[in-house]
């Protein structure tokens, strides 16, 4: 399986002299070894192991640059998965043809367009128009950085959909999953697009969002609808995630926990929960009373199951920072504790949230 | 039970006035939570005693000014709008 960390494909890693049917001389631009073996693998099988390099050089083959190895976590979170959507479409022509100089014709004839601009008014407007928004940008993304760092959101929302799948097999059915351990590349966590358990919050908010949309269904199958219960049932919910993720800052800041987790990764395990919701109201919905309460037990385990397997990485195994030979900060029953409740109310929160919906 | 936002706003400040109009004298000194007096260890691994006196204590002095002004706005609001 993927997490083993066995080679899987073999052939990716292996030297391009073995696999590829071409000469490879260098890239003509770059003068980089191009490995042609890699674009025959699709974009987003990216690597397993910390040989980020390979996995750039896959991406970056339609790229004009060189990118040795990426400096900090940044070149990973923002690289432009824009050029993967186009890869996947150059590389037919790279499998089929030996069409090296194909691919940068595509990326450069989409801005060449456009130029055509007959007008220079609307030239010069377009460019006014665009430095604006980019001023405009610019002092959005200011103001909110000093209320929240951006990069920090933005390494929650680096998602595909490969791990958006996995990660919601593992919510449903986490029994099977072997390796719970969050990866890291050089001390940053990696983003969930490489690591199947990173948190992420991209699952939590599109689950957030479906309950509201499936509650105010729930409630229009009952004749109970309007518009104002939606925005209740809506707010109800969040300030339950508010509630439970001010409970647990409290509770790992006054038993000296020292762990990780910062508000976001709560942010993002206490609404990992609404998927379980969705699918107890759908089988709430589908087939009745019965199906509610044996879907409310199945999420109910499946989800407590997540918490503690998730959390115990994080919790349990933190080490305090002042390593003064004291052992750990906080016993570990404690921890044990704290892991075990949170998971416990998980089940009633998702109880609270439903039954009022499917009678 | 229907928790909006403006019930958990509420409940959270009047949770901070709660800790803000706690009397130095008469009750922190006889828990041996005292304003001025320094807490013993420097590390962090003081237990739970010591943690819930420093959040009390930085609370108290953090909040003080905020709480003016939002205990103002409430009192403002409340008399316009019931």
């Amino acid at each position: 399986m993927w997490d083993k960390g066995s080679s899987y494909p073999p052939a990716v890693y292996s030297s391009p002299t073995h696999y590829s049917p071409i000469p490879t001389g260098t890239h003509p631009r770059t003068n980089t070894p191009t490995l042609h073996v890699l674009t025959l693998v699709p974009a987003d099988h990216s690597s397993r192991h910390q040989n980020m390099d390979l996995s750039h050089h896959g991406y970056r083959a339609t790229k004009q640059r060189a990118r040795p190895a990426p400096p900090t976590g940044d070149p990973v979170l923002f690289e432009d998965t824009s050029s993967a959507a186009l890869g996947p479409s150059s590389q037919g022509y790279y499998a089929s043809g030996y069409n090296m100089e194909g691919p940068p014709n595509d990326t450069q004839g989409g801005p060449g367009m456009n130029n055509l601009f007959a007008d220079p008014m609307a030239s010069a407007a377009m460019m006014y128009g665009s430095s604006l928004a980019n001023r405009g940008q610019e002092i959005v993304n200011k103001e909110i950085g000093r209320f929240m760092s951006v990069n920090k959101l933005k390494y929650f929302f680096a998602v595909d959909t490969r791990y958006v799948l996995k990660k919601l097999m593992i919510l449903m059915f986490p029994y099977t999953h072997q390796d719970w351990d969050v990866r890291y590349h050089r001390d940053t966590p990696l983003t969930p697009r490489q690591d199947v358990n990173a948190p992420d919050l991209y699952i939590p908010t599109m689950a957030f969002i479906t309950y509201i949309l499936l509650a105010g269904m729930a409630l229009g199958i009952q004749k109970r609808f309007s518009p104002e219960v939606l925005g209740l049932c809506a707010s109800t919910a969040l300030v339950w995630v508010i509630i439970e993720v001010l409970i647990m800052l409290l509770s790992l800041y006054l038993l000296t926990v020292h762990s990780d987790l910062s508000t976001f990764d709560l942010i993002a395990y206490s609404g990992y929960k609404y998927v379980g919701i969705i699918f107890t109201m759908t089988c709430g919905l589908l087939f009745g009373s019965d199906g509610y309460f044996v879907a409310l037990a199945w999420s109910s385990f499946a989800i407590m199951f997540f918490i503690v397997r998730s959390l115990k990485m994080k919790i349990l195994t933190s080490v305090s920072s002042d390593s003064m030979g004291m052992g750990s900060s906080a016993k570990p029953q404690i921890r044990i504790y704290i892991t075990v409740a949170t998971a416990i109310f998980q089940p009633i929160i998702i109880y609270w949230l439903t039954s009022h919906l499917v009678r | 039970m229907a928790l909006t936002l403006y019930s958990l706003i509420q409940s959270v400040i009047l949770c901070t006035n709660a800790i803000a109009v706690l009397h130095e004298e008469r009750f922190l000194c006889k828990l041996g939570w005292a304003a001025d007096q320094g807490v013993g260890g420097f590390g962090d691994d003081l237990g739970i005693k010591a943690q819930i006196h420093n959040l009390v204590r930085s609370v108290r002095t953090v909040m003080r000014v905020p709480l003016i002004l939002v205990n103002s706005a409430c009192i403002v609001l409340l008399l316009l709008f019931g």
